[in-house]
């Protein structure tokens, strides 16, 4: 690997460049096998990918140790993509891989993990666990379509659905901020709870019947500008208004929490709340409004499911998102354009899933496996670890 | 031996059972567990009010679906009868639920969260299902104890697996346990499902697994066998109750079990491996786990539909019964038996759905677990509660001194 090395380093490669070529020459690797290139023999691609473990591992060494190992991953991951889609028929293929519908399913797919992830990045910069996404974002669900249902209007739905996500963010921070309960006990609980009372008034309310179908659903937004653009026009020119305000929400996030005095606040409470106290923040209230609006983004992606994607309620159907969210802040490095990223990973992976049954029935329902065993790969920090805010998980106590 | 340790407070103690039980009663005793079910079962009561059903008389239905009032000697002829079948579904399902207790419990005593057991107790009965159904023509006995042994051992390796991720690369045990139930989830569902490597023989369009045979299902020993006794499967959980509580408190294990548990950095300075543990402790865990599974498959279920894997909400009712049973081995079976009951009260087979729906009521079950949860995390609200209402107490008989009363 030392020749690579001097390689890059005479082609005056640092190994930033190093680690970004790896990622991309991997995701080649995979690429031309697949519509519209088709290459039908695996050896181009196996050469790629064997160039990007390289520069992987030549950029690790070079000190981007995160990246580089993603390289190395997207190497790895590549080639043997590609060795599967050589051994695959065309057919089959080019019915999986339609880029632009896979675009638009990935973006579907990444919205609520989007709302979560942003949610998480909220109470865990302000120093509090949330394993209470699921269920926030449980109850979002629900009390959207109830919302749009009892008052006919999807916007006082996804009020309502944001309200029911705050107001189990407030009841997790009561708990964990004023009667300093673990975190991650309490974050369960919310979870069976949500699970609990949703199911609850479900049946209470609709019993076997289900939604009703007439509900009022957010609306999608046509751009008629790029509507027949050939790839854009399909991949994002309709898209739910929801799926825009996520994406929306990743720069006015990030905005706020680098470049406003509240977003400086919130995180040196997450980091050092004894020294934030001292300069007169107050810690306790930072967190509390923290971790509700955590619900409330938490809510909002639930919102998105049921008034959105699925149009309709069923219990549990928020099926791990909310943990999965859980894991984007991890992969993101509790970043909000680090969790856009990781979102999109993971919407992606879950448009190909859905589009599997082409090839195998029964291993299709394997396939819905896949998001996470991602997630594990991710929290096992293949890709490199990255540091939690430092006071997450400490309740504070005023001296 | 080592110096005796308050398994609730975490500081030595003086060995006399007088001091032993003030010291248990400081920390709460049995009065916080008993005061935090009651008021999960008072809010439940109320989200019953509200919704306009009559709480008290759902409460009763319930309690008569779980056929404890067998135990009341007044209760006679027909009642007596239906009491004793209740009853012996209440216990078939507090079986498993003292298994997930323990596993979530032992982990919980390591310092660690076991939310796996879910997909621990579903791989479990995935071995013991494809054990249990092939393998035809082996003594009873023997492929009985082989199943076991096969469920038993998934578990512990689901399990495990979280422990490993633990101890090399660090990763939180909480998030990849929850990963592992949904990918145990997927795989059973995928095995099983049409087309699937597991799929039974006879019949093409549905998705369920081959039956076991005969010879393994486990003896009945109460009940008719045909009507869904109860089998054995009871004993080998208080069994596995007292060997987890052998393991804790009587080994060297468990020692260093408890240890790493209290302060990682003060075990590992005094020279044992946490990593070791980690994934020592993730493995007995899953083993509970798995036995659950196994248990579960040769009882009373005989078979797997993939329906079956994905209602399943055993394993996660571990950790109420586990934290409602302050991850002791008593406390486990006490509160198994109380989610046990609350399971098989609210079933569609035991709970009179004139005066309360059924699928209302499982998910009452599920918002009670939550409360009990909830409660629990934050022990200080209980306590807190307790002290103010013996304060009252306190002044109103014009109070001794509050040390005295301590002493005493």
């Amino acid at each position: 690997m030392s020749t690579a090395t001097a390689a890059a380093r005479r082609a005056g490669l640092s190994a930033k460049q190093l680690g970004w070529a790896g990622v991309l020459l991997g995701a080649i690797a995979w690429y031309i096998t697949l519509p519209p290139l088709l290459v039908r023999t695996a050896l181009p691609s196996v050469v790629l990918a064997l160039v990007a473990v390289a520069a992987g591992v030549a950029s690790a060494r070079g000190g981007e140790i995160r990246l580089g190992r993603g390289a190395v991953l997207a190497g790895v991951a590549g080639g043997i993509g590609a060795i599967v889609a050589t051994k695959s028929g065309e057919a089959n293929l080019e019915k999986v891989f339609v880029w632009s519908a896979l675009f638009a399913a990935m973006l579907r797919f990444a919205t609520p993990l989007l709302f979560g992830a942003l949610g998480g990045i909220m109470s865990e910069r302000s120093g509090v666990i949330n394993v209470g996404l699921e269920g926030m974002m449980l109850m979002g669900a629900f009390f959207g379509i109830f919302g749009a249902d009892v008052f006919g209007s999807w916007f006082v739905g996804v009020l309502v659905g944001i309200a029911a996500g705050g107001v189990l963010g407030f009841v997790h921070a009561v708990f964990s901020i004023a009667l300093r309960a673990d975190q991650v006990v309490s974050g369960v609980a919310i979870n069976f709870l949500a699970a609990g009372i949703t199911g609850y008034v479900f049946i209470a309310h609709y019993g076997d019947q289900g939604t009703p179908g007439e509900v009022p659903s957010v609306p999608d937004v046509k751009l008629p500008l790029i509507e027949d653009v050939a790839f854009i026009g399909d991949a994002i020119g309709e898209m739910s208004l929801l799926t825009w305000m996520a994406l929306l929400l990743v720069p006015v996030i990030a905005v706020y929490l680098y470049r406003t005095p509240g977003g400086l606040r919130l995180r040196s409470v997450g980091e050092k709340p004894r020294a934030a106290d001292s300069v007169g923040i107050p810690v306790l209230r930072t967190r509390y409004l923290a971790v509700t609006a955590s619900g409330c983004l938490a809510g909002l992606g639930g919102v998105y499911l049921s008034l959105a994607l699925v149009h309709s309620f069923n219990q549990g159907m928020t099926a791990g998102r909310g943990f999965i969210a859980l894991a984007v802040v991890i992969f993101g490095a509790w970043r909000p354009y680090g969790a856009l990223a990781g979102a999109c990973l993971f919407g992606f992976s879950s448009a190909v899933a859905q589009r599997l049954p082409a090839f195998s029935e029964s291993l299709a329902v394997l396939f819905q496996a896949l998001p996470y065993v991602l997630v594990l790969i991710v929290v096992a920090g293949l890709i490199g670890r990255s540091r939690p805010p430092a006071a997450i998980g400490v309740p504070y106590v005023k001296e | 031996m080592s110096e005796p340790v308050d398994q609730l407070e975490g500081t030595p103690v003086a060995q006399t059972p007088a001091s032993r039980l003030a010291a248990y009663m400081r920390g709460g005793g049995v009065t916080v567990p008993l005061l935090t079910a009651l008021l999960a079962f008072l809010l439940g009561g109320l989200v019953v009010l509200v919704t306009g059903h009559d709480p008290i008389a759902t409460y009763k239905a319930i309690f008569e679906g779980t056929g404890f009032q067998w135990l009341f000697p007044w209760v006679t002829g027909v009642d007596r009868e239906t009491a004793a079948l209740n009853l012996q579904q209440t216990l078939i399902l507090t079986t498993p639920l003292i298994l997930v207790g323990l596993a979530v419990a032992f982990a919980f005593r390591a310092g660690l969260f076991n939310i796996g057991g879910q997909g621990q107790y579903i791989v479990g009965s995935i071995a013991a299902v494809w054990v249990g159904s092939s393998f035809a023509g082996m003594p009873g006995f023997l492929h009985i104890v082989l199943a076991v042994v096969a469920a038993c051992l998934a578990g512990a390796a689901w399990a495990g697996l979280a422990g490993f991720l633990k101890a090399t690369v660090g990763a939180n045990e909480v998030i990849s346990t929850i990963m592992l139930n949904y990918i145990a989830l997927w795989l059973g569902v995928y095995l099983f499902s049409l087309g699937g490597p597991l799929q039974n023989d006879r019949d093409a369009s549905l998705p369920v697994s081959n039956d076991v045979v005969e010879s393994v299902h486990l003896p009945v020993f109460w009940g008719d066998p045909v009507l869904q006794g109860l089998h054995i499967g009871l004993f080998v959980a208080l069994a596995a109750v007292g060997i987890f509580w052998l393991i804790l408190n009587r080994s060297t294990t468990g020692y260093e079990v408890r240890a790493v548990g209290l302060n990682p950095e003060a075990a590992r300075y005094g020279g044992m491996s946490v990593a070791k543990n980690y994934v020592l402790v993730m493995a007995i865990c899953g083993l509970f786990a798995g036995l659950a599974g196994a248990l579960d498959v040769l009882g009373w279920q005989f078979r797997l539909a993939t329906n079956d894997i994905q209602i399943s909400q055993v394993g996660f009712l571990g950790i109420a019964v586990a934290l409602l049973g302050r991850n002791t081995a008593v406390g486990t079976i006490a509160a198994a038996l109380l989610f046990g009951g609350l399971l098989s009260g609210t079933s569609q087979r035991n709970l009179d759905p004139t005066i309360f729906e059924p699928e209302l009521a499982s998910n009452l079950t599920t918002i009670i677990q939550g409360l009990v949860v909830l409660f629990v995390s934050a022990d200080v609200l209980v306590l807190g509660m307790l002290r103010r209402g013996r304060g009252l107490f306190r002044r109103r008989r014009s109070a001794p001194p509050a040390e005295l009363e301590a002493e005493a």
